[in-house]
């Protein structure tokens, strides 16, 4: 059981990280890597919220959805309450936790429409995940856009500084460079299987 | 006459949604290893944005300012699951192969983009041609990043062997292939649209309302809502050059005040 949950957490992290490998998240992740501190920022901000959307919406689908036959609103019942959980958040924040507000608040707006929170709770759905296993994937789901954000604000300050051809500078070397970063990711492909059996 | 065709064919190249607006990554990337899936992908994304671009265009003198993004998150999401139970009854092998990247149509920055920039300050008909133009430029760009991967990563197209097997390149199939031809492939688009004096592809945060996060972002966050930002965010990432207002909005070539015109 414990193995299993290592599992899931490492996988989330590394094997499946959602940036590089499954492609959620990428307008943050191109727009704010470009200056560590945001970077960081924002990742807290995604980590927060995914695991509270997780916690949310889990009871909901499990005691309400599925339990109704009603599947099929999943959609259109996450992506309400992850626009309505956040906005209460920020409300709250704003009210009773000042110093966290003044930190994490002028992104929690941003990350209401943002693939990888909506991302994260229908794979939880979808991979048939109970409780705690769905919270174990979503904490390691945010440490990988963490590291993901990690990562990529240093390589952008490289970019930054050297010299590139006209047309390939901005998004098309950004880009590139996601692509050699993805490929690295490529090299933890079957490490999981072989760690934890 | 004229006017309509413009706003047609203006998602085509002109502002293409994906190299041109650098909107609607994520589906972008993951879906385009094959041919099919992409199109399967665009034909959905279509549909979504013809009908959502409709239903809020129609509504857009009803709904409070307010509560505009949450209503319109609501109009997508219902188009979606229409979309996903049509593909479950009808074609469960693309439902399939579009997993998880079908309900995240939903915050596909395309649609809310769309709905936000041009739906909710013009008339159906206008919104309607928008959103048929848009949906067919994002399905050309997916459906050219998705000949070079699935031509040189598999050696077919639409599942007919083209290149012998032997001769494939592995890493396009993969996800890094996905950041590498999307990277190049805008590279090209850069330089043409340099050829005809026009600015880069950047990421912008006017047509994307809730996905972008630059600098732009914050600063016009911090007017709209009375949130306080620290300075050091702006001027840390404040210095995107601002865009030429052509690129981004209809507005310089269409006035919005003009939307009671019938087409």
């Amino acid at each position: 059981m414990n193995t299993n949950l290592f599992y899931i957490l490492f996988v989330a992290i590394l094997v499946e990280n959602y940036v590089y490998v499954q492609f959620l998240g990428i307008c943050p992740f191109l727009g704010v890597s470009k200056n560590l501190k945001t970077a960081m920022g924002m990742s807290v901000a995604v980590i927060f919220v995914m695991v509270l959307a997780t916690a949310v919406t889990w009871p909901i689908n499990h005691f309400l959805l599925e339990t109704y036959q009603l599947e099929y609103l999943q959609t259109l019942v996450f992506i309400l309450i992850i626009a309505a959980l956040v906005q209460l958040v920020e409300t709250f924040m704003k009210r009773y936790m000042v110093p966290l507000y003044n930190a994490l608040g002028i992104y929690l707006p941003l990350i209401t429409t943002n693939c990888i929170v909506l991302g994260v709770v229908l794979l939880n759905v979808q991979s048939g995940y109970n409780f705690i296993e769905s919270m174990v994937n979503s904490i390691g789901g945010g440490l990988g856009f963490l590291l993901a954000m990690f990562m990529f604000s240093g390589i952008r300050s490289r970019i930054d500084k050297s010299d590139i051809p006209d047309f390939l500078s901005g998004l098309p070397i950004t880009l590139i460079a996601a692509g050699i970063a993805a490929l690295a990711f490529q090299g933890f492909v079957g490490i999981a299987e072989n760690l934890f059996t | 006459m004229n006017k309509s065709k413009e706003v047609f064919f203006q998602g085509f190249i002109k502002e293409n949604p994906i190299f041109r607006l650098v909107l609607g990554m994520c589906s972008s990337l993951a879906v385009s290893s094959t041919m099919i899936a992409s199109l399967g992908m665009g034909v959905s994304v279509i549909f979504v944005l013809v009908l959502s671009n409709i239903v809020i265009s129609s509504l857009r003198k009803v709904i409070p300012d307010m509560v505009r993004i949450p209503a319109f998150i609501t109009v997508i999401a219902g188009f979606v699951t229409i979309v996903q139970l049509l593909l479950k009854a009808y074609l469960l092998e693309i439902n399939n192969m579009l997993g998880v990247y079908l309900p995240l149509i939903v915050v596909n920055c395309i649609i809310l983009g769309r709905a936000e920039a041009f739906a909710a300050k013009n008339s159906v008909g206008y919104a309607a041609l928008d959103g048929l133009g848009m949906g067919i430029g994002y399905t050309i760009a997916l459906l050219s990043i998705a000949f070079i991967r699935e031509l040189f990563g598999f050696g077919s197209l639409f599942g007919f062997r083209i290149i012998p097997e032997e001769y494939t390149i592995l890493i396009l199939t993969l996800p890094a292939g996905g950041f590498l031809v999307l990277g190049f492939l805008m590279a090209v688009w850069n330089k043409l649209a340099a050829l005809q004096g026009k600015p880069k592809a950047e990421l912008h945060c006017q047509t994307c309302p809730v996905a972008g996060l630059c600098g732009e972002g914050l600063i016009r966050l911090q007017k709209t809502d009375d949130v306080e930002i620290k300075d050091e965010y702006i001027k840390s990432d404040a210095n995107i050059e601002k865009p030429d207002d052509s690129v981004i909005y209809i507005d310089g070539n269409i006035k919005p005040d003009t939307e009671e015109e019938t087409i």
